[in-house]
């Protein structure tokens, strides 16, 4: 279809309503509420409430207007945020309608009656609407002659949220977003007259996992963030347009820098990803990047054994001296950028000449291995194909936990119109039971799926043997919308700039002899390594077993990939590029500290596959991005890569464009059934989205709201183990154990689920594996 | 030759110009009683109060509401008064002022109610003395002295810190951090209810 063919569509369903506006004509469609309908001609009509994309409540009263419908006139202003246009509708603004001026004048006194004049230690001081708004249509002088309303202060509605009461304009900002766009209805106004405020149910405090939307959108300062508080005025802060790097939802983020340091991200504004939204993690999460753990300077282990400062040159020379010659490869982690894991991709070609270079730092498998390399980057699922979509089927993915954007573009299309959810984890999540969705045991028993249908598949899929395949099959079979959607920011562009060994930038499969030449070519080098690459736990199986002498490891953490991944790095020569210091930096040889994603320009792709591009937020920031370093090495080396700058990166990506030959096809794998024994088990684990990641490092406010460990077992099983809810039960294989909590859910016998990387809950350096059977008695 | 042993004239032609406009002088020579008259004026003068004083020997106070260097005001307990609000770093044309806020908790208390002033930077390098600063203050914890000696030999040496530029411990005043007097809240503070140490 054509655009011009679409705007017809849409032309033609949408019936268009003609108002006038003071004096001037607007022409919008029918639905449209009168505050817009003003909005669209440039005419700003004063509101509280209003929120584009929240319900109409009329709670604030701030918008009144004049409107006469047909000759006939309302006998009072009326909110024009709740009355939709009609035909033959005169509005008459506050400028031009004397009596709709005095009535917003008129609640503008009301609202300040209580209102405390505690601007100077407010938050929201310079940047808010009440203030900006009592500046342009409040009296001067009060009129109140009373004691103001006080109420303790601040309250703490979760750690990260504060709440000063006596501030509220009780517009219901927060508790209608809390409802309608989260699903936490945690918070809501309690009491009434004069009393009225926002209040939490005591037994559940505000952990919602988007909490902080509330602080962007509150129109007052009602409610701050606990980590922003008394920070900053507006006038100190820079603001730089950013992405966030946290997942790969691909949230449009403000980032507000005062004095190069960062004091705020934000939710930005891309309608077609996040809409205005984001999640407390990519709120929050930025401490890692002042923490004391950063890496300040080059390293090198000298002869004693210690890591040791030293200058750049003498440290890339160090780690081109070491990585010359020698049989080496790349492990690069999912928070690497476009233009990073081009630079990881090259340099393990060019410079290293090996294909052994894989950006998975997780449990993975050959079938997941050629599930990347044959099906992702065909993929063109994206958010409107979820806005439209028949049925939502989640395979080994948690939007909630792992992709929280997405969950609200669901849980959007269930509130509008009940969207079906399929899932196919052994229990329901909050995210699931938010979602209303139906849990199903095994793939192939999902039907009635249509070409509308999308089907959302996470990183942890792979996992299970032959479960891609399933989850291929069943596209293949409905006709449904396939997406992948990986946990990592950086995942996506990682295989689009093959850093994996099967692919080439650009989609080019290695195994192709034109592809290699199409690059090489590019590359203005003679060949390009042919042999079959190895996977990440390959290439650490190979170094222990000397088939590889050294490693370049780029923001990976071991205990994300196994609990014998560390240990495998020790005999080896090991070139870390990290922001902060770590396991890996601990056993390296050569440690190069490089930029976070405040510190440099490049780019992610998200889950579509669309590039979320972002600029530099500490503009005189001395650490440099991986590509560069890795430039560098290369340089050293004598096979230079070329890469100095992302800029650069960036343009040869552009120029090298995506391959378009044959893609290669998808190697299917059969599903094996595992038998759960009398004794044993089944394992099942998953992240939530506040745990002990590293990039959530020291913010202790945010992670006041993670949520509580807890082992999940069904009723009967509990019951056969002798246990409560609550209860400790301990969980072992062959490798270690763990001790947690139970907690009663609706789930099958055998099975047993447990959060994978929260405190008391390590699961790989617990158990040593992720999925599997476990022994269960009561601790 | 000659030309080029001239010095060349640079005054573009100015002094025949002022020549031509300027009013005809009388060509005679001064007379010797105007001469005495001017000489008079200068003896006379040596026997006149002079205006100047021996600075730096001898200081001379400044008029009453001159602009001089900063001070920021403790409470009779000695809480200080600044919330570190940044209003006067907002009202400062010439952005001379740096302020960075912080909460207070019950454990480390410098000022009554939430919120203190952590940083606070004067540059005299920048400053101009308007004022606005004063007047913008919530809490008249900024105010002005009348000290004017502000000259020193170092750049850094001219942005006072916070230290600075805290007004002396007087007499019952405690150094903070400290509680506020038991039961008076942050509003009996601003109302100017606390008299006296808060601890005795």
């Amino acid at each position: 279809m054509t655009p011009e063919q679409a705007l017809l569509e849409t032309q033609a369903a949408v019936e268009m309503i003609t108002v006038v506006i003071d004096g001037f004509e607007v022409t919008v469609p029918k639905g449209t509420l009168v505050i817009r309908a003003a909005e669209k001609l440039g005419i700003q009509i004063p509101r509280f409430c209003d929120h584009p994309l929240l319900e109409p409540a009329g709670a604030c009263r701030q918008c009144l207007v004049d409107i006469e419908i047909n000759g006939r006139a309302f006998p009072k202003p009326q909110a024009s945020c709740t009355i939709p246009v009609e035909n033959n509708m005169i509005v008459k603004t506050q400028l031009t309608s004397p009596v709709a001026e005095k009535a917003q004048a008129g609640i503008m006194e009301f609202l300040l009656i209580n209102h405390p004049l505690d601007c100077p230690v407010c938050d929201k001081g310079g940047e808010c609407p009440l203030q900006n708004q009592a500046m342009s249509a409040g009296r001067p002088e009060s009129r109140f002659e009373g004691v103001k309303r006080t109420f303790e202060k601040p309250v703490s509605i979760s750690s990260q949220v504060l709440l000063d009461r006596e501030r509220c304009v009780l517009c219901a900002r927060c508790t209608r977003f809390s409802e309608q766009i989260a699903g936490d209805p945690f918070i809501t106004l309690i009491e009434r007259g004069a009393l009225q405020q926002v209040g939490i149910y005591e037994e559940d405090p505000f952990e919602s996992y988007y909490s902080g939307n509330t602080v962007q959108i509150c129109p007052v300062g009602a409610l701050t963030g606990a980590s922003y508080r008394f920070r900053a005025r507006p006038f100190d802060l820079v603001s730089v347009d950013s992405a966030c790097e946290h997942c790969a939802s691909g949230c449009a983020m403000r980032t507000d820098i005062r004095r190069g340091k960062t004091l705020r991200r934000l939710a930005g504004d891309d309608s077609s990803v996040n809409e205005e939204w984001n999640c407390d993690k990519g709120r929050w999460a930025f401490k890692y990047l002042t923490s004391r753990e950063r890496v300040a300077s080059p390293m090198i282990r000298g002869e004693d054994g210690e890591l040791h400062e030293a200058s750049w040159p003498e440290a890339i020379a160090f780690a081109a001296a070491g990585l010359k010659g020698k049989r080496a490869g790349v492990l690069v982690g999912g928070r690497a950028t476009v233009e990073d894991a081009y630079g990881y991709s090259k340099f393990a070609r060019v410079a290293l000449g090996t294909n052994d270079i894989d950006f998975r730092s997780r449990p993975h498998s050959d079938e997941e291995s050629s599930f990347l390399s044959s099906v992702v980057l065909g993929l063109k699922t994206t958010y409107k194909d979820i806005d439209k979509a028949d049925q939502v089927v989640l395979l080994g993915f948690e939007p909630e936990e792992e992709s929280p954007i997405v969950f609200l573009r669901i849980y959007k299309q269930l509130r509008k119109r009940a969207l079906a959810v399929i899932s196919d984890a052994p229990v329901a999540s909050r995210g699931s039971v938010k979602l209303k969705a139906q849990l199903v045991s095994d793939i192939s028993s999902i039907s009635g799926l249509t070409s509308k249908s999308v089907i959302l598949v996470g990183e942890r899929l792979g996992e299970k043997v032959g479960a891609l395949s399933a989850a291929v099959d069943l596209a293949e079979k409905s006709g449904a919308k396939l997406a992948w959607i990986p946990r990592r920011a950086g995942e996506r562009g990682a295989i689009a700039s093959g850093a994996i060994a099967t692919l080439l930038p650009g989609g080019r499969p290695v195994s192709q002899a034109s592809a290699r030449v199409d690059v090489a070519a590019a590359w203005a080098v003679d060949s390009l390594p042919a042999n079959p690459g190895r996977s990440t736990s390959e290439i650490l199986h190979a170094l222990i077993v000397n088939n590889l002498d050294a490693v370049v490891i780029g923001g990976v953490d071991p205990l994300d990939i196994s609990n014998t991944a560390l240990s495998q790095l020790l005999n080896s020569f090991v070139v870390s590029l990290e922001i902060t210091h770590s396991a890996v930096t601990a056993v390296a040889d050569v440690v190069l500290p490089v930029a976070a994603v405040i510190e440099k320009s490049g780019s992610f792709q998200d889950w579509q596959g669309s590039a979320r591009t972002f600029e530099k937020a500490i503009a005189d920031s001395l650490s440099r991005s991986d590509v560069r370093i890795l430039s560098m090495i290369a340089d050293e080396m004598g096979t230079p890569i070329n890469l100095p700058t992302v800029a650069a990166t960036a343009r040869e990506i552009a120029a090298l464009g995506n391959w378009d030959g044959a893609a290669i096809s998808f190697e299917k794998t059969s599903t094996v059934k595992t038998l759960a024994t009398e004794e044993k088990m089944n394992l099942t684990s998953w992240r939530l989205l506040l745990d002990l990641g590293t990039l959530q490092d020291g913010e202790t406010n945010l992670a006041g709201t993670a949520r509580k460990a807890t082992a999940r077992i069904s009723k009967t099983k509990a019951e056969k183990l002798g246990v409560n809810e609550g209860e400790l039960i301990s969980i072992s294989s062959d490798l270690g154990s763990l001790k947690l909590p139970v907690e009663i859910s609706e789930m099958s016998d055998n099975e047993i689920w447990v959060p994978r990387n929260s405190i008391d809950s390590q699961v790989i350096a617990n158990l040593g594996f992720v999925n599997g059977q476990v022994t269960v008695v009561k601790a | 030759m000659d030309n080029s042993l001239t010095p060349r004239s640079n005054d573009l032609g100015l002094t025949a110009a002022a020549k031509a406009n300027a009013p005809i002088e009388s060509q005679e020579a001064k007379s010797f009683a105007k001469q005495l008259q001017g000489f008079w004026v200068t003896f006379i003068t040596m026997f006149k109060k002079v205006n100047t004083v021996e600075y730096p020997e001898v200081k001379e106070p400044t008029a009453e509401r001159f602009h001089g260097r900063h001070q920021l005001n403790r409470y009779d307990d000695g809480l200080e008064k600044c919330i570190g609000c940044e209003l006067c770093a907002w009202a400062c044309p010439a952005d001379a002022i740096l302020v960075e806020g912080e909460s207070n908790t019950e454990e480390e208390r410098f000022s009554p109610g939430e919120r203190y002033g952590k940083v606070y930077q004067i540059n005299y390098l920048r400053c101009v003395f308007c004022g606005l600063c004063i007047e913008a203050c919530p809490t008249r914890a900024l105010t002005m002295t009348n000290g004017y000696e502000l000259a020193d030999e170092s750049r850094a040496k001219l942005i006072f810190e916070k230290e600075d530029l805290m007004a002396p411990l007087k007499a019952g005043m405690l150094q903070p951090p400290h509680p506020m007097a038991p039961g008076k809240t942050h509003i009996d503070y601003y109302r100017g209810d606390i008299k006296g140490g808060s601890n005795g």
